[in-house]
């Protein structure tokens, strides 16, 4: 009943906060992500951490262009590419500006065609696409366009790094290649065999599969088979309960070797794999968390906990959005002709809070920066997950990861 | 060969839980010509209300009050709402139990939040029972098999063993001729549709902790659940553990085999296209067991429509 009440008095008073803001011209940011169904909580938590990040690095430091406050508006798209697509038009109609999205490639590679298409048709009121997550190389490859940009690493240099990790381990000898089956998985898998192929020849790639997405009750017929393949490590591009599903069921049929990842953290995961899982799940990402990157970052996590207690900072990229829209915008000196924050933004050197440099590459808008291979472990970590007392600790780093990796974008400028 | 025992083990848990599942939808749609939507909702509550107990009693008081709690919700359910809605026909009550199932999805979001909760097996089963070349059967497993079996059990000996149970099966289909009798036919009804809905309830403790507890859990497993029954035949029994372990044992099977289309056309005589790029049956030939595991009880379920209409064990003639 205390957290019923609770809850209303917050929703109440946001209601309030929202009404008041709609008089101020806020410089509106539309979040279109799963709000509902099966990836819910992977949406919801991404929209905490947007909120949070646009309260405490813009509006609480007197907003942009001299007290301009930024919004987060919210849609939900039910990872379907057909609902984006009405969510984008709503957004449009509302006036809104930039697009922020990123669960779901298959997402991604929809809104960034439909906004291209509006952007050509309505030259009054474009729009710009800031994808935080949905990491298909082929966004910023042979479909890339000028309104999109990429804040996390692509599909390819997530494994180029992974792999630089894998490849070091001397006795491992077969892998086993596991996705989920639409166009990040295969990405995923792509990359994996192209990456281990090129570095070591003598490792054997024994299973590359892909399961249905968001569809799959009990992994355990996966965990069998990979069992049965005798792999001794395990990549997987898995995320929301497909990671937790597929990270459990593996441990719990006997697997004993590590699993590969890139999203096997925060949203509910680092809890449900728990003790099983220690120094066993190895993930890709960016930021430092544990160790954490600066003593900015650690007072932003420590005020996002005492917001958020079931929260996680597990996006920190999100931070990294809003800090370059938000230099972006002071340094084209308006938030309303995207073309001028488009041009701020493009080739921006950025000093992220979590630690090293940010590069947006002006060529095809992919962001280069450090990556970090970490250990799912309950040892020096200073900022848990899901309060279960286990984080991701970084064990190696990739500076600059993939700098000067080739692009096949053309892109086409205003 | 060894995978194959491991498989049947895997298969046949699979099965048991859907089997639990499907018992209570069977009966309740036997008794009241209900498609309760809902089920599978009480199926999440129970896993959701276990969490929630074996926090502060662990897991065997949850495994044995969140059951009962779903039960009694149940019975609630049937008493003041569906049997209002009774009245109505059968399209008000299927649209109530498919908002009800909604209801039950936005509340769980309203109180746990979205995230998966982190609802384990309990220590004492948290061991591997034994293991076949490299695969281990967890105890807990072997638990699940005990617990969805003894339900078995005991549910067809209250049917067919005991008074109580000859009531209910009178009542299936001559209710009125039972109500002349002196029997309370509503209180029979809604007994029923609180021990189905405890079934479920059973179900979701046990499977929250190793198939997880989140929102979306009642969803995954909903539609699968009225296929089963379909296939079992509607209101028998026996039938819906016949087809709860059949789709089971063919969606594990199919899962853990990569069986590709392409072999099986070459085995029974066709070549394989020189280019595949241009040919129209491309996406047939490259298919693999384990894409198409999950539609395989549908596929199941529209053959028995055909042939079968009334389904593998099911009497009704209508």
């Amino acid at each position: 009943m205390k957290k019923f009440m609770k809850l209303s008095a917050v929703s109440a008073l946001s209601l309030v906060i929202g009404a008041s803001a709609a008089f101020a011209e806020n410089i509106k940011i539309a979040f279109i992500d799963p709000l509902s169904g099966p990836f819910a909580s992977t949406g919801t938590n991404g929209l905490h951490q947007f909120e949070f990040a646009v309260d405490q690095m813009v509006n609480d430091k007197g907003g942009v262009l001299g007290g301009t406050n930024m919004e987060i508006v919210a849609f939900d798209n039910k990872i379907s590419p057909k609902e984006s697509l009405i969510q984008l038009q709503v957004a449009i109609d509302q006036g809104i500006r930039y697009i922020a999205q990123g669960n779901s490639s298959g997402v991604a590679n929809a809104i960034t065609e439909a906004v291209n298409k509006h952007n050509r048709r309505n030259p009054d009121n474009r729009v710009l696409f800031l994808n935080y997550a949905a990491v298909d190389p082929a966004l910023t490859n042979d479909k890339c366009n000028f309104w999109h940009f990429r804040f996390d690493a692509n599909a390819d240099i997530k494994m180029d790094a992974l792999t630089d990790v894998m490849v070091a381990i001397d006795d491992m000898k077969k892998v086993y290649i596991i996705g989920q089956d639409y166009s990040f998985g295969k990405a995923v898998a792509a990359a994996a065999v192209k990456n281990l192929s090129a570095k070591r020849n003598d490792v054997e790639i024994v299973g590359n599969e892909l399961h249905p997405i968001g569809k799959v009750k009990d992994f355990t017929p996966y965990s069998r088979k990979i069992i049965a393949s005798g792999a001794d490590a395990v990549i997987t591009g898995n995320w929301g309960t497909d990671m937790v599903g597929l990270g459990k069921s593996l441990i719990e049929s006997g697997y004993d070797g590590p699993i590969y990842t890139y999203y096997a953290a925060g949203s509910g995961i680092t809890a449900a794999l728990g003790e099983s899982a220690k120094g066993r799940i190895r993930l890709i990402s960016q930021g430092d968390i544990n160790p954490i990157g600066s003593d900015e970052a650690r007072a932003t996590y420590t005020a996002f906990k005492a917001k958020h207690p079931d929260g996680n900072i597990d996006q920190s990229r999100i931070f990294n959005v809003i800090g370059m829209l938000a230099k972006a915008i002071e340094g084209a000196g308006t938030a309303d002709d995207v073309v001028a924050v488009a041009g701020q933004l493009e080739g921006m050197e950025y000093d992220s809070m979590w630690g090293g440099k940010l590069f947006m590459r002006p060529q095809d808008h992919q962001i280069i920066q450090n990556m970090n291979v970490g250990v799912h472990t309950n040892e020096g970590i200073e900022f848990d997950y899901d309060n279960s007392g286990f984080g991701v600790l970084t064990e190696s780093t990739v500076e600059m990861a993939s700098m000067d990796s080739p692009t096949t974008c053309e892109m086409k400028r205003p | 060969m060894e995978l194959i025992l491991v498989n049947i083990i895997d298969g046949l848990v699979t099965g048991l839980l859907l089997f639990m599942l499907s018992a209570g939808l069977t009966l309740i749609f036997s008794m009241m010509g209900v498609l309760n939507f809902a089920h599978a909702s009480f199926y999440m509550l129970g896993a959701y209300f276990a969490y929630q107990i074996s926090i502060a009693l662990g897991f065997w008081m949850g495994l044995l009050i969140a059951p009962i709690i779903v039960g009694v919700l149940g019975a609630g359910v049937e008493r003041y709402g569906l049997r209002r809605v009774h009245q109505y026909g059968h399209v008000p009550e299927l649209i109530f139990t498919f908002g009800l199932a909604l209801l039950i999805e936005e509340l769980v979001q309203f109180i746990w939040g979205k995230n998966q909760m982190p609802f384990n097996i309990p220590e004492v089963l948290n061991y591997t029972a034994f293991s076949v070349a490299g695969n281990s059967i967890p105890a807990y497993k072997i638990f699940m098999i005990f617990i969805s079996v003894g339900i078995f059990m005991g549910l067809l000996y209250v049917l067919t063993k005991t008074r109580v149970g000859m009531i209910i099966q009178a009542a299936l289909s001559y209710p009125r001729t039972v109500e002349s009798l002196g029997h309370n036919v509503p209180l029979i009804f809604m007994g029923v549709f609180g021990v189905g809905t405890a079934l479920a309830g059973v179900a979701g403790v046990i499977a929250g902790p190793v198939l997880g507890t989140f929102p979306g859990m009642a969803f995954v497993l909903g539609s699968i659940v009225f296929v089963t029954i379909v296939i079992g035949g509607l209101g028998s029994l026996w039938g819906a553990l016949v087809a709860s372990l059949l789709i089971g044992w063919l969606t594990t099977f199919a899962k853990s085999y990569n069986l590709a289309m392409s072999d099986i056309f070459n085995a029974i005589g066709i070549s394989t296209p020189e280019n595949m790029d241009d040919n129209i049956f491309r996406d047939l030939w490259t298919v693999t067991s384990p894409q198409i595991a999950d539609i395989l009880p549908y596929i199941l379920m529209v053959m028995i429509l055909i042939f079968r209409p009334a389904g593998l064990l099911g009497k009704r003639e209508s």
